[in-house]
């Protein structure tokens, strides 16, 4: 911690911030614990763990798919992706043993990434939307938040809450699509499509906003690489790799995932890896992901296909699988909106995990905040939080 | 005790109370701490978003909280961020009012179980005015606990004779929750929590 | 505006993939104490010495056909409630490495004593560890030598144990405030048959007594 450096005086007396655990610019309880000359900051350094929750130990306490509610709180702005990796990380387990290998029905798997994709938006949206609430923007946020508002309604009626859905199943979702939700999904895309050229000319073509992010908290490709940045932060610094087009699971790999990186985008004075092309990259990703759903909802086979199933579930039987998995370990991962979630799961043969260990991509963003921070000024460091789109529980966990 | 009194002329003219005056005031201004640690936090968010719209009650967000007489519990508390809670707390005007949203505020939800380092309840450390149960509640459950909350600055006195402990609301009008237990800042003590360490 | 590769970025170069057994024969190569081994259910690793892993390290990420140029995981578990043949109670550290030049991965793990649980740092090899590290340490209690920052990260500094070692004991207060409600009984979480006597790796040191309020907490 920041206490062991020497305040020197260079001129200036250093002085020493305390950013956090209670501050509205955090996303939550992050704390930073900044020391400035000036304006100019010289060390910024994380302090986490004020929302440890333990998710790893209970983990190792409850059965397998009772965990599912957990995963819904590792993150809760995208509780679907959150489950869904989960989800696929046991079936890879249950898959390495022929007697216990599960197949996720096809209306399932499709129904996964629609709910998986809105989820998505939805949570890019409070990532765009904070972030330029952060810079001072209040107006943008609401939009983001009224929109979201629309994919909450979605959820709700599918299954019934509006924030943590536990709706995707080992083996499958936990119900079919509601009636008509494909026609609600349809408009509801249409107008979304609108409001967000709205949204875009409000905050995203905005000098003021274009000039507080260009060119600050630059990350070169080769040191995203290095403190393993995952997600829109990779991308944004003009690395290729998603995992939904490189290493698909479920059915990404029929649907030809398009990944936008940063190139950047403010103009002139930006550079690529700068806070704008992590925000350029959110919004593009938007838009790849109306345009899968737009896919997924044409794959959709009809509902006749559903299976009996003895649970009422959508979903294979996997009681039996689950009381006797294989021993072994898996390691899975999958990208959700905040980069790569995965799962390492040891099992010992019992229906209770033996450890679940859970990677997410805020927590590796922080680690380059220190060397990142250096050097700018006080108030760029709301926009380098804001850049990350950090959602504190996925750091502690 | 309030009156209206025609003083003849097309004019009307109220006569109050002190207290009632101050507490009419205090009702429709609750500006409340915008504090949130976990999950509830977004439906909180979502409260003062453009459909749930809190800003018709009188409530709107602050920074700090020593302009904030509200304060909303939002979220896991754990054993670390306890602490700071409390300073949060310590750092409001009186009157404050705490809010506990959630099942984990209330008793530590689903980690009360299995968790080590979750707070089971933030009254542990903090007393709370009104539980509001849910995983997470929704924001029509928050607004209805805000109004139950209202109910009471309606009744607190400034300057009169206060209720000997404001802070708890009994089981029986606290519709929309059971009341886990009486508030107990008092247990705090010597190892009362400390501020954050630099 | 897709996927167009930015100049002068070899991370996009053409992928030249090797598989496991390529991987573990070059790498064997080079450091002979290194064992090719596969987990219960057919996973395969490479199992590393404690004292070899920088170097071990460094080798997969310097050398032209490995390039695992990032960590994507490192984590850890206790291995004494694990049905393992034979029965251990070591614990186990693990690293997840991806590369993103040749789209390839590798796990490698190292098995340490709980007593003395050591192993080198990564953190000069791959930025990232030093977080993954410092929470490894905070819930394993797996000590990383010559580590920048070893602090814990998760917990408050003032904690005791390790929690995600099996035989933790849950705290029965912190900060003076009974971890458990008024009349609220703990469970113990399911416990898996226990196949080796594990001593306990550090003696827990002494609670402040949980004041009266501190229902019946008990140690699982
Ligand atoms: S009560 Fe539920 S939704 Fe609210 S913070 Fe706790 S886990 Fe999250």
């Amino acid at each position: 911690m920041s206490s062991d450096l020497a305040i020197e005086s260079a001129g200036g007396e250093r002085m020493r911030i305390n950013m956090g655990p209670h501050h509205p610019a955090t996303h939550g309880v992050l704390r930073l614990i900044v020391e400035c000359d000036g304006e100019i900051v010289s060390s910024a350094t994380p302090d986490h763990g004020y929302l440890h929750r333990s998710i790893e130990k209970i983990g190792e306490c409850v059965e397998w798919p009772m965990f599912v509610p957990y995963t819904d709180r590792v993150d809760y702005v995208c509780a679907m992706n959150a489950n869904l990796a989960y989800c696929v990380a046991v079936e890879k387990l249950l898959a390495t043993d022929k007697t216990t290998a599960v197949q996720v029905p096809r209306r399932a798997e499709v129904i996964r990434v629609i709910v998986a994709e809105l989820n998505r938006i939805s949570s890019h949206l409070v990532a765009v939307g904070a972030m330029s609430m952060d810079l001072g923007a209040y107006t943008p946020f609401l939009h983001g938040i009224a929109q979201r508002e629309g994919v909450n309604d979605i959820f709700e009626k599918l299954c019934g809450q509006r924030l943590t859905y536990n709706y995707i199943t080992i083996g499958g979702v936990g119900f079919d699509l509601h009636t008509g939700a494909v026609e609600e999904i349809e408009s509801f895309l249409a107008q979304f499509e609108k409001e967000m050229i709205r949204f875009n000319k409000l905050i995203t073509t905005n000098t003021i906003f274009r000039d507080r992010c260009a060119g600050i908290a630059v990350i070169s490709a080769a040191e995203a690489v290095a403190y393993g940045l995952v997600g829109p932060n990779l991308r944004g610094s003009g690395v290729d790799w998603d995992i939904r087009r490189d290493e698909p699971y479920g059915i990404y790999g029929e649907l030809g995932v398009r990944v936008p990186v940063g190139q950047g985008y403010a103009g002139r004075t930006g550079k690529v890896g700068d806070c704008y092309d992590r925000f350029i990259v959110r919004l593009l990703e938007i838009n790849e992901s109306v345009r899968l759903i737009r896919a997924a909802l044409k794959l959709l086979p009809p509902a006749a296909e559903k299976p009996a199933d003895p649970v009422g579930g959508f979903q294979a039987d996997v009681a039996k699988a689950l009381r006797k998995p294989p021993k072994g370990e898996i390691r899975v991962r999958t990208e959700a909106p905040r980069g790569e979630m995965g799962y390492v799961i040891v099992s010992d043969g019992t229906k209770t995990p033996y450890r679940v260990r859970c990677r997410t991509g805020s927590f590796t963003a922080c680690s380059i905040f220190n060397k990142l921070m250096k050097g700018i000024f006080l108030a760029d460091i709301v926009t380098v939080i804001g850049s990350f789109d950090i959602v504190v529980p996925e750091i502690d966990r | 005790m309030t009156e209206i009194i025609k003083p003849g002329n097309d004019e009307q003219v109220f006569t109050t109370t002190v207290d009632e005056f101050l507490a009419w005031g205090k009702e429709n201004s609750l500006f409340y701490l915008l504090f949130a640690t976990a999950c509830c936090g977004i439906e909180l968010m979502q409260t003062g978003g453009p459909r749930y719209d809190v800003d018709r009650l009188g409530m709107i967000p602050r920074a700090t909280p020593r302009q904030a007489d509200l304060m909303i519990i939002a979220g896991t508390i754990t054993h670390k961020m306890a602490s700071r809670v409390r300073t949060l707390w310590e750092q409001m005007t009186e009157p404050r009012w705490v809010v506990s949203m959630g099942s984990c505020a209330n008793s530590g939800g689903p980690f009360s179980k299995y968790s080590y380092s979750v707070l089971n309840g933030v009254d542990k450390y903090i007393p709370v005015d009104v539980y509001i149960p849910g995983c997470p509640p929704r924001p029509e459950a928050l607004i209805d606990g805000v109004m139950a909350l209202r109910e009471r600055v309606r009744k607190y006195r400034t300057v009169g004779i206060r209720d000997k402990d404001p802070h708890v609301v009994q089981g029986a009008d606290c519709a929309f929750g059971s009341h886990p237990g009486k508030a107990s800042s008092l247990e705090l003590g010597a190892s009362s929590p400390q501020g954050p360490k630099a | 505006m897709t996927s167009a590769a930015p100049a002068g970025s070899e991370l996009q170069a053409p992928s030249s993939k090797l598989d496991n057994a390529a991987i573990a024969e070059r790498v064997i190569a080079a450091h002979p104490t290194v064992a090719a081994r596969s987990s219960d259910n057919g996973q395969p690793y490479l199992l590393v010495p404690p004292a070899e892993i920088v170097r071990v390290a460094t080798l997969l990420r310097d050398d032209a056909a490995l390039r695992f140029d990032s960590l994507m995981d490192l984590t850890g578990w206790d291995l004494s409630k694990y049905p393992a043949t034979p029965p251990s109670s070591d614990l186990v550290v693990a690293y997840f490495l991806h590369s993103l030049a040749h789209r390839h991965h590798l796990t490698v793990k190292v098995q340490v004593p709980r007593e003395a649980a050591e192993v080198p740092t990564v953190s000069g090899v791959w930025a990232v560890a030093n977080y993954f590290e410092r929470e490894v340490w905070d819930l394993l209690g797996v000590r990383f030598a010559e580590h920048p920052n070893l602090k814990r990260i998760m917990t408050p500094d003032d904690w005791i144990g390790h929690p995600l070692r099996k035989d933790y004991a849950y705290p029965q207060s912190y900060n003076g405030v009974a971890h458990l409600r008024e009349g609220q009984r703990f469970e113990p979480p399911p416990a898996p048959k226990p196949a080796a006597a594990a001593p306990p790796a550090a003696p827990p040191a002494p609670r402040p007594p949980p004041p009266a309020s501190g229902g019946g907490a008990a140690a699982p």
